[in-house]
């Protein structure tokens, strides 16, 4: 048994099992105090659009963290990792329908395990298709069920509710604590509660020998195979494991919204898993958490504020993938030695000084793309445009200017600093090393 | 009768211009192993290039330079690109391509709008070609048909006759034996790109006007040609032709078939209503159903042979 593994025994003493677990446990304190940070005191009620939001990056921590049991650990590129998610989210409905006719007595803080296991028996069905391949033609068979599967609930009425989607009714009256999940904050809680539990769950996993091998298959699976295990099977039960997860947050997805279209199966959503995890980096456990509180928090933020998200999303992407395939997590711990060694804080200069030249390159390129698609999208809606808390006429050449000297003199001041940069960060290696 | 002539002639239109896209695919994907997001965009900016230059100078002239600024496109993203992010392994050239397709979907709309473009079929050959029972055949279709095959006839060319295509050919099925003697490969792998974008940008200037040019057009294209390349199977020019015809047949037949499965039934005396949810899929009717028979048909040749029609190897 490995290191880790035998860390993570249960200890006797509850003192030091606290001391271990306290990234669990600030995690659980600060998901639980969130709310009250925006509780309007004024009129007494918890802002709408915070609560949602915060419901929101819940679902997409278990999301993320489920689709990285496949990219992560696995080394399975999957695009119908919605269709688990989705699926599972339309069980749901039907499961609160049945339970408020009386007919499914099952408590509502039992469904999101209910809807596990339908993306368990989903994950079954679709696994055994797309694990009889790896790599490259796995990630395309999975492009095929996306793409049938979202074909097919836009199809049928029957179960999908065609085009517009099934609806349901979370009051169902069936409660372990007497909860009606009247509120939203209620429904929070209990994505809270549930987020924890998968998030421990698949921990946990990580660390069983299906967890290992799933590992080992991905890093080497010829020599996998001759010591004895059929990657093809280890392939499938991590499908078919991470498809329960994937099923517990298109439960809460299903309850918080007590509506299902076909956009929860669809494959923009398997690419916003993609996107969560590989931003926050797939190499580690924690990265797609990150990923995900940090993609739903801009999606929320900046979609209200620009229509270009997109093209900010795809910027931020190949910036990620060219410059730091490790993800956000992957350039925190590229800084661990010289913490062990004490040079952090010889990087503060450095850093700082490369901050107002990469801020100078994000205002031009903002403001550029801002102008650009206002000039042929926005002006059409019959708006007005404003950067940056200014109005702006978009007819004067200033604008455009000022936009086009900040991305060009950003991007020339930024690839010296960033040159000095370097070789600052390589020296400092280098004495770390020493 | 006469229905199936004119499904069989738009069939074999629509075939050849998948095969012009998954031929394209096809090859990056065997030789680099990189899974091209970003083809169906390229495709789609062959349309927006062609209505532009059409526009400006008419269509002939776009019909050649619209192409190629797409293989320089293509060349650009391969070099400045996707060779950057190689050494990071085949799934970050995949998501760089990924990304791609999310700047060039945004661009494409910041640059001409959300409207579909009015780009139409050259007056030249907006005529009746022949007609059937009673059926015109467009001669734009026929343009079509004449535009894939030459682009059919000149690959196999040069994939044949010359000395590149040789070491394409070599470098589709053994990468790295093909390095090991010597050529320099990162050079093929971009004339390769290159080629596929001129291909994809070709289909896209002739596919344009034929449909329609909006910003959608990509992700309507872009996953029925994985489904041609996982179908015809990897490092197969072959099998990824006859996956593109018998797609293109499937897709034009099914729209004119007006019977369901429970039609089928009905002689056996077996009724179904569409009360649940395997009734409707039973008695809805074939026509309805026609776009998710590709899917279908890829889950079933997976399933029963997973190396695709004809696959050379595995992944």
């Amino acid at each position: 048994m490995s290191d880790a593994a035998l860390r993570a025994l249960p200890s006797r003493r509850p003192l030091a099992l606290a001391i271990r677990l306290w990234p669990w446990l600030a995690a659980l304190a600060v998901s639980v105090a969130l709310p009250w940070l925006f509780y309007d005191f004024a009129h007494g009620r918890h802002s709408g659009f915070m609560l949602s939001m915060l419901s929101q990056t819940g679902m997409m921590v278990i999301f993320a963290l489920s689709f990285n049991m496949l990219m992560g650990q696995a080394g399975l590129l999957s695009f119908c990792h919605s269709v688990l998610f989705g699926l599972a989210g339309y069980s749901t409905v039907h499961f609160l329908d049945a339970a408020g006719a009386g007919s499914l007595p099952v408590p509502m803080e039992l469904m999101p395990l209910l809807a596990g296991l339908s993306g368990l028996g989903f994950g079954i069905v679709f696994g055994y298709m797309a694990t009889k391949q790896r790599s490259t033609a796995f990630a395309m068979i999975t492009l095929g069920i996306v793409q049938l599967v979202t074909t097919a609930a836009t199809m049928f009425h029957h179960f999908f509710g065609g085009e517009g989607g099934v609806k349901t009714d979370r009051e169902i009256g069936i409660s372990l604590f007497g909860f009606e999940y009247g509120q939203s904050i209620q429904v929070y809680y209990l994505i809270v509660a549930w987020m924890m539990i998968s998030a421990a769950g698949m921990y946990f996993h990580t660390m069983t020998p299906l967890g290992r091998m799933a590992n080992a298959c991905r890093d080497n699976h010829e020599r996998a195979q001759f010591v004895g295990y059929d990657p093809r099977i280890v392939r499938f039960l991590q499908f078919a494991v991470s498809g329960f997860y994937a099923g517990v947050g298109g439960g809460l997805f299903a309850i918080t919204y007590e509506i299902v279209t076909f956009d929860a199966v669809a494959a923009p959503l398997a690419a916003n898993a993609l996107l969560m995890a590989y931003i926050g980096g797939a190499t580690t456990f924690f990265g797609p958490v990150l990923g995900a509180i940090l993609i739903t928090v801009l999606q929320s933020g900046v979609s209200l504020m620009s229509n270009s998200w997109l093209v900010y999303v795809g910027v931020l992407f190949i910036a990620m993938v060219t410059f730091a395939p490790t993800g956000l997590t992957g350039i925190i711990l590229e800084h661990a030695p010289l913490a062990r060694a004490g040079l952090l804080r010889r990087l503060v200069v450095p850093y700082l000084r490369v901050l107002p030249a990469g801020g100078l390159v994000l205002v031009g390129f903002v403001g550029l793309v801002e102008l650009l698609s206002f000039l042929t999208i926005g002006m059409a809606q019959g708006k007005q445009l404003s950067l940056f808390g200014r109005a702006v006429d978009i007819f004067s050449i200033v604008p455009w200017l000022v936009s086009l000297a900040c991305l060009l003199g950003g991007g020339l001041w930024l690839a010296r600093e960033s040159g000095r940069f370097k070789r600052v960060w390589d020296g400092l290696m280098e004495q770390a090393r020493r | 009768m006469q229905i199936g002539l004119i499904s069989l002639l738009d069939g074999l239109v629509y075939g050849m211009l998948l095969f012009m896209l998954a031929s394209g695919l096809t090859l990056i994907l065997s030789m680099m192993g990189v899974l091209n997001f970003a083809h169906a965009s390229i495709y789609m900016l062959g349309a927006y290039f062609a209505y532009q230059i059409s526009h400006w100078i008419g269509f002939w002239p776009a019909l050649l330079v619209a192409p190629l600024l797409c293989a320089a496109l293509g060349a650009a993203i391969e070099v400045w690109g996707l060779r950057r992010v190689h050494h990071n392994g085949h799934i970050a050239e995949l998501l760089f391509t990924f990304g791609l397709v999310f700047i060039i979907g945004r661009a494409v709309q910041m640059a001409w709008g959300m409207l579909p473009m009015p780009y139409r079929v050259p007056a030249s050959l907006d005529f009746p070609l022949f007609s059937i029972y009673g059926e015109n055949f467009p001669a734009y279709r026929g343009f079509m048909l004449v535009v894939s095959a030459g682009m059919l006839l000149t690959t196999w060319l040069l994939l044949k006759k010359t000395r590149i295509g040789l070491i394409i050919q070599a470098a589709l099925t053994h990468p790295g034996m093909v390095s090991a003697l010597g050529h320099d490969v990162p050079r093929v792998f971009t004339t390769v790109f290159a080629g596929g974008s001129l291909l994809a940008g070709l289909a896209g200037v002739i596919a344009g006007n034929y449909f329609t040019t909006e910003s959608g057009m990509a992700d309507a294209m872009g996953p029925i040609v994985f489904v041609v390349v996982i179908f015809g199977g990897l490092g197969s020019l072959a099998g990824c032709f006859i996956a593109s015809i018998l797609m293109g047949m499937v897709q034009t037949f099914s729209v004119v078939m007006d019977w369901s499965f429970a039609d089928l039934l009905r002689p056996l005396g077996i009724t179904l209503s569409g009360d649940d949810l395997l009734g409707e899929i039973l008695t809805i009717s074939i026509s309805r159903i026609g776009p998710l028979v590709p899917y279908v048909l890829l889950i079933v040749i997976l399933l029963f042979r997973p190396r695709g029609l004809l696959g050379t190897r595995e992944t």
